[in-house]
């Protein structure tokens, strides 16, 4: 008999762990981002500039429906992407063709060291098409100092 | 947790015969439990304030969501400020200029007579952001929400349930069907499962069309988002100045005859008691 009400009393604790643990699943799946990030994806929505929103790492957590032509994807259908997934969606040339760096990409740049950049450079798409864009990024520093992300703009390309 | 509302209308205070029923006085609410009491804000609901009779507190910390003059207002006339056998602690969200420089502007010479560091009672002021921290035996997160300014919404553990007050947001601005994935909502993860949600619901959804921006929401998207974040008892407040009470329900029976939900909502009012368990 008391076997049986020790062995009751460990299955319940096991089930409260798990539920436990799920209850903490399902709360940090459903942290909220920052609002800073929040609002930045909400500029972007407006915008007929393609934009690319980062977390501190590179993962892109949001680009917008003028960068879906631009990475050949929709942002409904893949949601965030790997930093190593979708930085080879394209590959950077410069005028001569060139492989350009990851390093001297204005992106890479301010994640690397949180300041804004801007390089006009050739884009290969995964379909072929090369396409001349200037790009221009900037770090998301919240009220608090905390850097949260980084954002790029794409423009087409001005020759002066 | 024992929730206690002294004042639910936004913007400024009202006098009106026509707002009596659910109250002029701006943002505060108390939450007590045991011996440990917090008071949300300091709008002119601080008024009056006398929970200290008959108990053993020495004790009190004030949170507030933001500097707003709404908020802030009836800091000069809190009693247990003027009481030097008290500490009191004042928790506000940090921005370039210190918590009490900016507090200062307001409790100073021309706008107010007596110093912030003249008060007679043992201040401390705290400085918050997206932060973790503990009263007592109270667990509280605050997090930066939609708002101009830098402006915190606070998700409170008492001993058994969850209380959220985030009287100043607009979330539908970065998200504007709240049906987002609950990353993308501002807010959220304070109201998550809340037992009581406390929340901005100023204007109807007409009036909201031409206020965006203004850092308010409209009842329908705050019911849409404790609706979302799975609240199980919410209430409407920061009410607009010009809302009388009769405006008020007539907006609150047309939001119940268009929802369903099947959550407690209810239109905050001054002199609320709430007990969660």
């Amino acid at each position: 008999m008391i076997q049986i009400t020790v062995s009751i009393c460990k299955w319940k604790i096991i089930l409260a762990i798990i539920l436990f643990g799920l209850y903490l699943i399902r709360y940090f799946f459903y942290m909220a981002y920052e609002i800073e990030i929040i609002l930045n994806r909400q500029l972007a929505d407006c915008l007929s500039m393609p934009v690319f929103i980062t977390d501190t790492t590179g993962n892109l957590i949001f680009y917008n429906e003028p960068a879906e032509k631009i990475l050949g994807t929709r942002f409904e259908d893949t949601g965030e992407m790997k930093v190593e997934t979708w930085s080879t969606i394209f590959k950077q040339q410069d005028d001569e063709g060139k492989l350009l760096q990851p390093e001297s990409l204005p992106l890479v740049r301010t994640l690397k060291d949180k300041y804004p950049y801007h390089k006009t450079f050739w884009i290969q798409s995964l379909q072929g098409k090369a396409e001349k864009i200037s790009v221009t990024s900037y770090p998301i520093i919240g009220r608090a100092g905390k850097f949260l992300g980084a954002v790029a703009i794409f423009w087409e390309a001005k020759d002066l | 947790m024992k929730i206690f509302i002294r004042g639910v209308r936004g913007s400024i205070p009202t006098t009106s015969p026509d707002t009596i029923h659910y109250g002029g006085n701006t943002s505060c609410s108390v939450v007590s439990e045991n011996d440990q009491m917090l008071v949300l804000d300091g709008g002119s609901g601080m008024q009056k304030f006398n929970l200290l009779t008959n108990t053993g507190i020495k004790r009190i910390d004030i949170l507030l969501t933001h500097l707003h003059l709404d908020h802030i207002q009836g800091l000069g006339f809190f009693n247990p400020f003027f009481d030097p056998s008290l500490d009191v602690h004042i928790w506000g969200p940090v921005s370039n200029n210190s918590l009490h420089a900016r507090l200062s502007r307001y409790l100073s010479p021309p706008l107010f007579p007596v110093l912030l560091r003249d008060l007679p009672c043992k201040l401390t002021l705290h400085e918050i952001e997206n932060s973790s921290f503990e009263i007592g035996h109270f667990k509280i997160e605050s997090r930066y929400v939609i708002h101009p300014g830098p402006t915190v919404g606070f998700r409170i553990k008492g001993k058994n349930s969850v209380f959220t007050y985030i009287p100043d947001h607009e979330p539908a601005l970065a998200s504007p069907d709240l049906t987002d994935n609950p990353k993308w909502i501002s807010g959220f993860d304070l109201a998550f499962n809340s037992d009581l949600l406390l929340h901005d619901a100023q204007y109807s959804a007409a009036e909201y069309k031409t206020k965006l921006g203004w850092g308010h929401s409209s009842m329908d998207d705050t019911a849409k988002f404790a609706a979302k974040a799975g609240v199980k008892h919410l209430l409407l407040a920061h009410h607009d100045p010009a809302h009388s009470d009769d405006r008020l329900n007539e907006l609150f029976a047309d939001l119940k005859s268009r929802n369903n939900y099947q959550f407690k909502y209810e239109l905050a009012a001054e002199g609320m008691q709430i007990e969660l368990p």
